[in-house]
């Protein structure tokens, strides 16, 4: 006869499994009432100078102050010229923009790394390379970006300029619960095929809209084996697949990516902050809402065809034909993403040929992405013709490549080489396309007129960047590497 | 802010799938220190011509018949990308207080609650039905009702609509969300001391 006491409970207990994204939730509940969202606290709160200065108006109008200024950083990145920053800025609307949050951060007491500042560059590159952004935290910024952080196994996700205003004034968020879903990549991937193609083939598979109303945790071996800039890549691009965040579980790299790091714990809290931190994963037995299983070992390098992330295929293979696209919406969306993009059905996609190419962003502008790329580029040179853009993104990011002769290499293939910053990859600074022009960048988004009115954008790894900018078209990296 | 409560008005079709806040506003146009001044740049590259200044007689909205629209009935995934509270700061301005389409993305779906408009979720049969009928009878008028919970086809079909009862509740009487965290003050502080939030500098 089988006992009472060795039937499982059926209501979970304090001792029930838990996903990663559940125990930072549950240790962030300030007050939870039935029917209404709960009330979470923000650990780090990341300002910009775009969606910042209507938040700080709106305290002003209402006589609020910034609750706790010291978990509030700021940085100037979307408008900032990449050239030189001796010189006054030429967009006066730019620059009034960047002199409102300078106004602003002294006003309220929040510490900003400006345009001269050696710690500036894009939010979402100098918040973990600060040490700012840490496991079990959680991250905000009213940017979609900000799911990057959840690379370090943070809840980290991007907020309206509304919302910025109310972590100011109370350094919480009323949220309602996500959903989750597990995203595991099985295998290993080939050489070649880095963290970029893993998220583009995610979005391609579960579309634009599949992780909406989802927090997704990204687990398998092909996870583990990235680097933090390979996780930061993938986390980074969970927004374009409509997920309200994207995590990964902090290991001995999340460790050693943060140690001596400026705001990193230290001494005898950074063995504390390891230990708990170690207890962060998700538990054997957790359940997820929802489960996408992707056979890492069968990917290629990836580029988009069309106007949204999740019109993308492998390199290998051609433009798509609308009319073999069974659904009647998505088949009106790719009749018109080829039309803007000037793209006709069955073209191969290595026979596309480019007018410029940049690399940087937050998705791809971290010191791994430019020795990936310089690594193509050593001793070759950029296509007669064809612009190429790299755009560090920080000044650390930067000066350790220009440690490493990195710059070097990029400036001698004919790269330009510029300050950081979002730069091109929304073209809010001097930065952008002309209309009709084609793009080969390692940025997050390929909307209509992101790079520029009538800019035409294909997203890509660093290294296809590289290889397509010496070829002036695109090409299959692993026959570059061989 | 601004309550919704009921609209009757044009309702203006707009079928097309991902609308991302990019095309909403564009990135030029996200210079302004204020939160007004930003419908006119509302659909920016799809209403005016090259030149910036002629509207593009191809573009949906621009239709005579839809002038004076408070409605938008759009494709799925509408709002995606960047999280710019511009965008629906821009949609109001321009005169939008309600959205009717079959899904939002998060961030544009929070941002509009805060903005007094309303964005309705119904299937995506319906919302491409809804579209069909304002595309044969341009100017048709239609209602959103947030207390009924029903939107009113221009045929007459009265469809019901579900949204959370603590955001319907907020948009019905208009009120300042931050306003109502701060009531909860001693809550956030007793929180920080019991996480030994206080004494830790960021």
């Amino acid at each position: 006869m089988i006992s009472a006491a060795a039937v499982p409970p059926a209501v979970p207990t304090a001792s029930a499994p838990r996903t990663l994204f559940e125990k930072i939730w549950d240790a962030h509940v300030v007050r939870e009432q039935s029917g209404q969202p709960a009330l979470l606290y923000i650990d780090l709160h990341l300002v910009h100078e775009v969606t910042s200065p209507q938040a700080f108006e709106g305290l002003r109008l209402t006589g609020r102050q910034v609750r706790r200024p010291e978990r509030t950083v700021a940085t100037m990145d979307h408008n900032v010229p990449t050239t030189n920053r001796s010189l006054p800025i030429a967009d006066d609307i730019s620059r009034r923009q960047m002199e409102a949050l300078s106004r602003n951060c002294a006003e309220f007491g929040i510490t900003l790394y400006d345009i001269h500042s050696p710690r500036q560059g894009i939010v979402h590159v100098i918040g973990p390379e600060l040490g700012l952004t840490q496991p079990g935290q959680t991250v905000v910024c009213g940017d979609s970006h900000t799911s990057t952080h959840g690379a370090f196994g943070a809840l980290a996700f991007g907020i309206g300029t509304s919302e910025v205003e109310h972590v100011l004034a109370t350094q919480c968020l009323p949220q309602s619960r996500p959903k989750t879903m597990e995203i595991r990549v099985t295998g290993q991937t080939g050489p070649g095929v880095t963290a970029k193609d893993i998220i583009l083939a995610i979005i391609g598979r579960i579309g634009t809209d599949g992780a909406t109303g989802y927090v997704i945790e990204y687990t398998g071996e092909a996870i583990r084996a990235l680097s933090m800039e390979g996780r930061m890549t993938v986390c980074n691009m969970s927004i374009e697949a409509g997920a309200r965040a994207g995590m990964i579980a902090p290991d001995e790299k999340t460790f050693a990516y943060l140690k001596g790091r400026p705001h990193a714990p230290q001494g005898a809290d950074w063995d504390r902050a390891t230990a708990a931190w170690a207890m962060l994963a998700t538990d054997d037995g957790a359940a997820f809402d929802t489960l996408v299983e992707i056979d890492g070992s069968a990917l290629a390098p990836y580029v988009s065809w069309g106007t949204s992330p999740g019109m993308v295929a492998p390199v290998i293979s051609r433009v798509p034909d609308p009319a073999k696209i069974a659904d009647a919406a998505d088949r009106r969306a790719a009749e018109r993403a080829l039309e803007y993009m000037g793209l006709t059905a069955n073209t191969p996609l290595t026979e596309i040929p480019l007018d410029t190419v940049f690399i940087g962003s937050c998705t791809n502008g971290r010191i791994e992405d430019l020795r990936a790329a310089a690594a193509i580029l050593a001793g070759k040179k950029v296509k007669t013709g064809l612009r190429a853009l790299c755009v560090p993104g920080s000044h650390a990011v930067k000066w350790q490549a220009e440690a490493e002769g990195i710059d070097v290499v990029f400036k001698a293939a004919g790269f330009e080489w510029r300050e950081p910053g979002c730069s091109m990859c929304l073209g809010m600074n001097p930065d952008i396309l002309q209309p009709g022009e084609r793009c080969a960048s390692t940025s997050n988004r390929n909307f209509e007129g992101r790079q520029g009115k009538g800019g035409r954008t294909h997203l890509v790894s660093p290294e296809m960047a590289a290889a397509a900018a010496i070829a002036g078209h695109f090409v299959d990296v692993r026959e570059v590497a061989k | 802010m601004e309550p919704f409560v009921k609209q009757t008005s044009i309702a203006a079709p707009l079928d097309r799938a991902n609308v991302d806040t990019d095309q909403i506003i564009p990135k030029q146009f996200l210079k302004r220190i204020e939160r007004t001044g930003f419908g006119p740049f509302l659909f920016f590259d799809w209403r005016y011509l090259a030149d910036g200044t002629t509207p593009n007689p191809e573009f949906e909205l621009n239709a005579p018949a839809l002038c004076g629209a408070q409605i938008l009935v759009a494709g799925k995934n509408f709002g995606c990308g960047s999280s710019r509270e511009h965008a629906p700061w821009a949609l109001n301005e321009y005169g939008f207080r309600a959205l009717i389409s079959s899904s939002y993305a998060d961030i544009f779906y929070n941002n509009c609650f805060k903005n007094g408009i309303l964005p309705v979720v119904l299937p995506e049969e319906i919302v491409a039905g809804l579209i069909r009928q304002l595309q044969a009878e341009p100017g048709a008028t239609m209602t959103v009702d947030l207390e009924t919970q029903t939107v009113h086809a221009p045929d007459g079909q009265v469809i019901s609509f579900v949204v959370d009862p603590f955001r319907r509740d907020c948009l019905l009487r208009g009120l300042d969300d931050i306003g109502l965290t701060l009531e909860h003050e001693p809550d956030i502080t007793a929180y920080e001391l019991r996480t030994e939030r206080i004494s830790v500098a960021a």
